[in-house]
């Protein structure tokens, strides 16, 4: 007996250790790539500045002076001021704050919604199976945005509902992919061996099949951050999402565009940092896709 | 083939029952009164819960919605309008040709812009050409389209004044808003030609024409991009089909009357009734087009048609 046992420690051991030098191996692959490295960096960049957004801002976000409106990009402000006198670039700083809370939450929601689904429909099948993807079916036929501004519509505005809808919104892809991936790993020998050492079925998703699926999962909540960070920036750009004072960059873009006649940098910068997050999301995404399997390059 | 589209049509069915349900749940939990949001908030308590009654929202919940999806079957009634007091249905189909035709004109930007842009990426892989544009792909699915609108207004509006910065009724109004709402479209399906093309290139069969002297632009696309378009088509769909939904924040920079525009309007208004209309309208295109795509596919790959008998 503690023969056995022994055995299947070492086994374990070695299976931890296959799997640490697989990541290793996937990281080593990634550091070649040399956009999906940049994308990284400016992620790296993005999550300092949410961060330390105490510090590194000039100003607070709200800091409003009526006799330095519209100021256009400068030394005294590095980026100009908006129509309430508020310094562009603090507020972009703090703004960064919000979306990247928006993007990683709402993936965490429907990363751990569609997955917990997607696993459960793939493990089980049959009724349970048909029974949720045709659930996920219905939520895919209304396009995700327009699914998002009912939920707000729903819900009403703010920062959290934003990351509800917008979550809720993405579970179907979630469950998909889960779904695929544990349909492919279900009826392998290494979990038959599983049940066969009487390990339960939420040991077996938990243990064995999900750290197995979590390639095609973690490519996907890279890309669905940029995703997220969009959605919510589209809902406050048409007065759904996030409420002024807040600077959430769809909002500045927003409340910019009214004065984009004369003063051109409101409603730009916000956008510039919209794009710059989500181009550096998707260098990083795609960039993680081929590490993690080299043949869907190209 | 008609078995396989009946079969296709029937499935539709339960799936459009099953977003009726969460568009008139989420309706439902709403916060407001909607006898209140028609009568006004100056009208009296008697009168208010008089109109309740009438309009039947004292019942319990599965009995309106069962009212809703019967007057929806039988009728087409989507109700009415808390603000115009018009019929839901009446009020989306005078806008749904201007989104329809917003939609189309995206699409076709995007197929324009993105199947040649692929296939050259493809034909010359790692030129300088593949790689800017691959690159200015990756910018076009990252830039927030009403970001993309604004700054196209800025420059070609109000910088340059070529083009009016609202409207949809003449050509030259058509063209801002179509390069917003396809830009992101034609990046995606640059990516798409692109790939499929390069897994097409490599095979046997490109080799074969070239080596019996077949020019390059008949190898290019009577052999390989013939191969390479279920993808591509797939994509296309989905794409039309989120241009549909995505023309909500378009239709609101350009000032365009559209079913998205009217869905905003309606959200601010509490105007629910045209919300759940515009949502079950645009989900029904929705699901038609994918339908409308897969039945293509038949028509572009006999291999699957004969699957679909």
């Amino acid at each position: 007996m503690s023969q056995t046992k022994t055995l299947i420690d070492k086994q374990a051991v070695s299976i931890n250790k296959k799997r640490r030098s697989q990541w290793l191996e996937v990281w080593r692959r990634l550091k070649k790539n040399k956009a999906s490295m940049v994308g990284l960096f400016i992620i790296s960049l993005l999550v300092f500045a949410a961060i330390f957004a105490d510090f590194i801002a000039p100003e607070g976000f709200d800091d409003q002076d009526l006799y330095r409106r519209f100021i256009p990009p400068g030394s005294n402000h590095f980026l100009g001021t908006d129509h309430l006198g508020r310094d562009i670039f603090s507020r972009i700083i703090y703004g960064s704050r919000i979306s990247l809370q928006v993007g990683f939450i709402a993936v965490g929601i429907a990363a751990v919604t569609g997955g917990t689904l997607g696993a459960i429909a793939g493990y089980y099948g049959g009724k349970l199976d048909n029974t949720i993807m045709r659930l996920m079916d219905i939520l895919l036929a209304i396009p995700s945005i327009l699914l998002a501004i009912s939920i707000v519509a729903a819900l009403g505005p703010g920062l959290v509902n934003v990351m509800i809808a917008v979550g809720i919104a993405s579970i179907p892809s979630y469950a998909r992919i889960v779904r695929a991936s544990v349909l492919t790993i279900k009826d392998q020998e290494f979990i038959e061996a599983a049940k066969a050492i009487g390990a339960n079925d939420f040991r077996i998703i938990t243990k064995h099949i999900l750290p197995n699926a979590m390639a095609p999962i973690i490519v996907q909540a890279t890309l669905g951050v940029a995703n997220a960070i969009l959605s919510a920036a589209g809902l406050s750009f048409i007065g759904l999402g996030i409420q002024p004072p807040n600077p959430e960059w769809g909002a500045m873009l927003s409340a910019g565009r009214h004065y984009i006649r004369d003063y051109w940098h409101i409603a730009t910068f916000p956008g510039l940092a919209i794009m710059l997050t989500i181009f550096s999301l998707n260098l990083f995404g795609d960039g993680l896709r081929d590490a993690l399997d080299p043949r869907l390059k190209d | 083939m008609h078995k396989y589209i009946l079969r296709r049509l029937l499935m539709l069915m339960p799936v459009m029952l099953g977003v009726s349900f969460i568009v008139f749940t989420m309706m439902h939990i709403t916060p407001g009164d909607p006898a209140r949001i028609m009568l006004g908030e100056s009208a009296p308590l008697e009168e208010v819960e008089k109109f309740r009654e009438e309009l039947g929202l004292n019942d319990p919940f599965l009995i309106q919605y069962g009212r809703f999806v019967k007057n929806l079957v039988i009728h087409q009634d989507m109700g009415r309008s808390y603000t115009s007091k018009r019929p839901v249905i009446e009020e989306i189909l005078i806008r749904f040709p201007t989104t329809l035709k917003l939609a189309t004109l995206g699409i076709v930007v995007a197929v324009l812009l993105g199947i040649p842009a692929g296939i050259i990426s493809a034909t010359r892989q790692y030129s300088i050409f593949d790689n800017t544009s691959m690159v200015a792909a990756l910018l076009g699915v990252s830039m927030p389209n009403f970001w993309q609108g604004l700054m196209l207004i800025l420059l070609f509006s109000v910088k340059l004044g070529w083009l009016p910065s609202s409207g949809f009724s003449s050509w030259k109004e058509m063209i801002l808003p179509a390069l917003t709402l396809g830009t992101s479209s034609a990046a995606i399906i640059t990516r798409m030609t692109r790939s499929s093309m390069l897994e097409v290139i490599r095979q046997d069969y490109i080799r074969t024409a070239r080596a019996k002297g077949q020019v390059e632009s008949v190898v290019v696309n009577r052999h390989a991009l013939k191969n390479a378009l279920i993808p591509i088509v797939t994509v296309i769909g989905l794409q039309f089909g989120y241009l549909l939904g995505g023309a909500v924040l378009t239709e609101s920079i350009f000032s365009i009357s559209g079913v998205g525009r009217l869905m905003v309007e309606s959200i601010s208004a509490r105007n629910f009734p045209v919300v759940q209309g515009g949502v079950l309208f645009i989900a029904l295109t929705f699901s038609i087009v994918n339908l409308l795509v897969d039945i293509l596919y038949a028509f572009l790959d006999p291999r699957i048609k004969s699957q679909y008998k």
